[in-house]
């Protein structure tokens, strides 16, 4: 071990050796991880490397197995996230930190020391707001917000608390290009202050361009620190991953077939106070074309994918043809039945039991498409069969798991997802939705499927992704549709979508017609 | 006549009043604890017994509030600290309430019990019409209008208040500011059983000085129906409370009339209009749902 005197009054955090376990996995194993006083430093990984667990256990609520955390040169430990914000560590997380059903002004009191009168908060928040060109309503209920307006309050609330270091946990995933490049002038602003930022991501572009050094993870080890702006993205990656990240191969242009499926006219009223309404959607998707839906989280994306696969029912049954048949009234077997497939965005308890086995969970999906091969007489499972096929697609999918039926939730993301997406191929679908087919997965796993979901199309399947990941949809797409406040714009071929162009649909800042989006482009 | 007939209505709503204010705290914080009859007929024997043995039915009062506060205490150690499911051990505190007082009170049954003193203010309680109702009841009617002000100012206009309602909301993310979310949530719950245990004492020492047992006959049901049609406001559980009285002592009044509708039928009544009154005026969905406390109910294990 290194025997260095730690403390050299540049360095705002160091930690040595931190070791977090939980039962038999190590999700954090010798971490060393040093930060200076005004840099922005980037923390690097995979989904499941151990960035959040190590930060978790900066900010205290997580407690470390092992290993020591200095603050200016003193060694503390970190028991609670209150004393993390006595040191004077702040956290923007990524998700379930804000209370829905409160005002931003109260969300903001919450976090502030006691002594804060109440009645002075709102005009505190919002003079802050402004200062840093984040405006906000006080008075809005956190409910109604969008994502981007969400992590403005997150990012408020934290600056409040004048913290020297600052973590963000994955700020820019949930924001148009635009709004990113906002929050970036912000925090440069915020290392010109003389404050430390933690940032957390695994977009490699933006830590090139943002972040003074960087720190990588992998499988809960630091495997190196560098300077971001002397690598390059496929470097980076490189150290990331382990191994060369391939990108989906994009075989011949679509022929245009046959419409496979239409929505016509679909509206649909918000289900519940904080949910988003569909408006007039319309959309054909023709077989042997993949088309992608980009938005940022929280746009009526959830609500179109329930609406077309049939867990919400439709006023008209022409809203939405199925291989040329009224669907709209149908519920979610019978819509399968015509053809259709369709994996939600949540992977356990959504698209799969996690209590119960592979073939359990195949079974449930496919007893009414596939009776014929999966029931016999009298009602009795030919288990026999079904565990077949569920070998066949761990095969087809190469689905790594550790026994030879395990139950889902024993499965990592990317293999679960894999297999999910897996058990509708093995289908054949003609119509195929997915919602966010690689949240979470890592890179390898997200190749596969990507690469799956093309050659589906290419068989002439009509294939509708939905993503709040720009790349994924890029990589994949014929045409790109956007998203916006329950609204749905027409899809733009590929060759004439430009980053720019869907992040500004994105945004709202048209109002998300073709015609409108070519006069501008 | 008027006057006496709007003085048994509030006589009827205090004991639910209370007892739903109480319950509506625990549920702002985020726990469903059904055992609010258990809770109100223990406080119900202890009031009877102390007040009996004191003659002071002031100390039954005190007694019965902790006995309230102490056997929500036994709730709030299974769920909170054992993580037990709220919704089986609520209905154990119940049956065990009942099994218990039943058990205390053996001797008590059939004996005259110590009386409350109305209020009396010369000259104010002597006005007509108006002066008994207003300055002439039970101490404890003041103390529930009182009560239901002082929790309506706290959850909505304090800093404390706000973390209570933050930590109902949304656990994970209050234990992540530092919120010590068990600690609130065990303070609630014991505030919840000593509004359950006064509402129980209100019953033996103000509306029937007397013990019987089962004496609350299902009351502490009643007050947590009122809680969620209330849509989690404590002015609305006020409004419900007297209008489910009101309905209660009307149709009383009603079958001594005699008129010809059947009094199985004319006794569902009061539990009919609260439920048709109370949906109707929280027919707003959004602000229903704003007012749900989301975490109701879901156990809260912190990572460690």
């Amino acid at each position: 071990m290194d025997t260095t005197p730690l403390a050299n009054g540049r360095n705002l955090l160091e930690v040595r050796g931190l070791t977090k376990i939980f039962g038999t996995l190590k999700a954090c194993d010798q971490v060393d991880l040093t930060i200076a006083k005004g840099e922005i430093h980037a923390l690097l990984g995979e989904n499941g490397a151990g960035k959040s667990t190590l930060v978790k256990m900066l900010f205290g609520s997580l407690e470390p197995n092992a290993g020591e955390i200095q603050w200016n040169g003193q060694p503390v430990r970190i028991t609670s996230p209150g004393v993390a914000k006595k040191l004077g560590i702040g956290m923007v997380f990524q998700h379930f930190s804000l209370f829905e059903a409160l005002t931003a002004a109260e969300n903001i009191a919450l976090s502030l020391a006691d002594d804060t009168p109440i009645s002075t908060i709102a005009a505190k928040a919002r003079a802050l707001s402004y200062s840093y060109g984040l405006p906000l309503d006080p008075e809005s209920l956190v409910g109604d917000l969008s994502v981007g307006e969400r992590q403005r309050i997150e990012i408020i609330r934290c600056l409040l608390q004048t913290p020297d270091l600052i973590i963000l946990d994955e700020p820019t995933s949930v924001l148009t290009p635009q709004e990113a490049d906002k929050l970036f002038e912000t925090l440069e602003r915020l290392r010109a202050e003389g404050k430390s930022i933690l940032y957390i991501s695994h977009r490699l572009d933006e830590v090139r361009r943002l972040c003074d050094s960087a720190t990588i993870m992998r499988h809960g080890k630091v495997v190196g620190h560098c300077n971001p702006r002397l690598e390059t993205p496929s470097s980076l990656a490189r150290m990331m991953v382990g191994t060369e990240v391939k990108n989906a191969e994009r075989t011949t242009a679509a022929v245009r077939g046959e419409e496979l499926l239409s929505i016509c006219g679909m509206s649909r009223k918000p289900a519940g106070p904080f949910s988003m309404p569909l408006k007039n959607i319309r959309l054909n998707v023709a077989g042997g074309e993949v088309i992608g839906i980009a938005g940022v989280a929280g746009n009526g994306q959830g609500e179109l994918f329930e609406a077309i696969s049939g867990e919400a029912l439709q006023d008209s049954a022409d809203a939405i043809r199925i291989r040329g048949k009224s669907a709209g009234r149908m519920g979610i077997s019978a819509r399968r039945l015509l053809g259709a497939a369709f994996v939600p965005e949540e992977r356990l308890g959504h698209g799969a039991a996690p209590r119960m086995r592979l073939s359990d969970n195949l079974l449930l999906s496919r007893h009414t498409t596939d009776g014929k091969a999966f029931v016999g007489m009298a009602g009795m499972v030919k288990s026999g069969a079904v565990q077949k096929a569920a070998q066949r697609i761990i095969e087809v999918m190469d689905v790594r798991k550790s026994a030879p039926d395990p139950e889902a939730a024993a499965l990592s993301g990317g293999n679960l997802q894999k297999f999910i997406i897996g058990r509708e191929l093995d289908r054949n679908p003609s119509v195929m939705v997915v919602n966010q087919p690689t949240w979470g997965v890592d890179a390898g796993a997200a190749a596969r499927i990507r690469q799956a979901l093309i050659e589906l199309a290419r068989n002439g399947s009509a294939v509708l992704v939905i993503s709040q990941d720009l790349d994924e949809l890029f990589e994949i797409s014929d045409s790109i549709a956007v998203m916006h406040n329950g609204d749905l714009s027409k899809p733009i071929p590929i060759a004439e979508a430009t980053l720019e162009r869907i992040g500004l649909l994105m945004g709202g800042a048209e109002p998300g017609h073709l015609d409108h989006a070519k006069e501008v482009a | 006549m008027f006057e006496g007939i709007l003085i048994t209505i509030a006589t009827a709503a205090t004991p639910l009043l209370i007892a739903s204010v109480g319950e509506l705290v625990v549920e702002r914080s985020g726990v469903l604890n059904l055992g609010v009859e258990g809770m109100m007929v223990m406080g119900a024997v202890t009031g009877f017994g102390v007040a009996l043995a004191t003659g002071s039915p002031w100390l039954g009062v005190l007694a019965a509030i902790i006995v309230g506060a102490l056997f929500s205490l036994l709730f709030g150690f299974l769920t909170l600290t054992l993580v037990t499911n709220q919704v089986a051990t609520g209905l154990a505190l119940t049956l065990l309430g009942l099994g218990l007082s039943g058990m205390l009170g053996e001797s008590f049954v059939g004996m005259p019990g110590v009386k409350m003193d109305y209020i009396y203010i010369p000259v104010l309680t002597d006005l007509p019409f108006v002066g008994k109702l207003v300055f002439g009841q039970d101490p404890l009617f003041y103390v529930s209008l009182l009560l239901t002000a002082g929790v309506a100012y706290f959850l909505f206009r304090t800093r404390a208040g706000l973390t209570l309602r933050s930590i109902g909301d949304n656990h994970a993310s209050a234990h992540a500011l530092g919120i010590k979310v068990i600690a609130i949530r065990y303070l609630a719950v014991m505030f919840g059983g000593a509004c359950a245990g006064l509402a129980g004492a209100y019953l033996s020492l103000v509306y029937t000085p007397q013990w019987i047992e089962n004496m609350t006959a299902g009351r502490g049901w009643i007050a947590l129906a009122l809680v969620v049609f209330a849509s989690w406001r404590p002015w609305r559980v006020l409004a419900g409370a007297y209008l489910f009285g009101a309905v209660s002592i009307g149709q009383l009044h009603a079958q001594a009339l005699g008129i010809g509708v059947p009094s199985q039928l004319l006794s569902s009544l009061p539990y009919l209009a609260t439920v048709v009154v109370l949906v109707l005026i929280s027919r707003n969905r959004r602000l229903t749902m704003v007012n749900t406390p989301a975490s109701l109910g879901r156990p809260f294990v912190p990572d460690r």
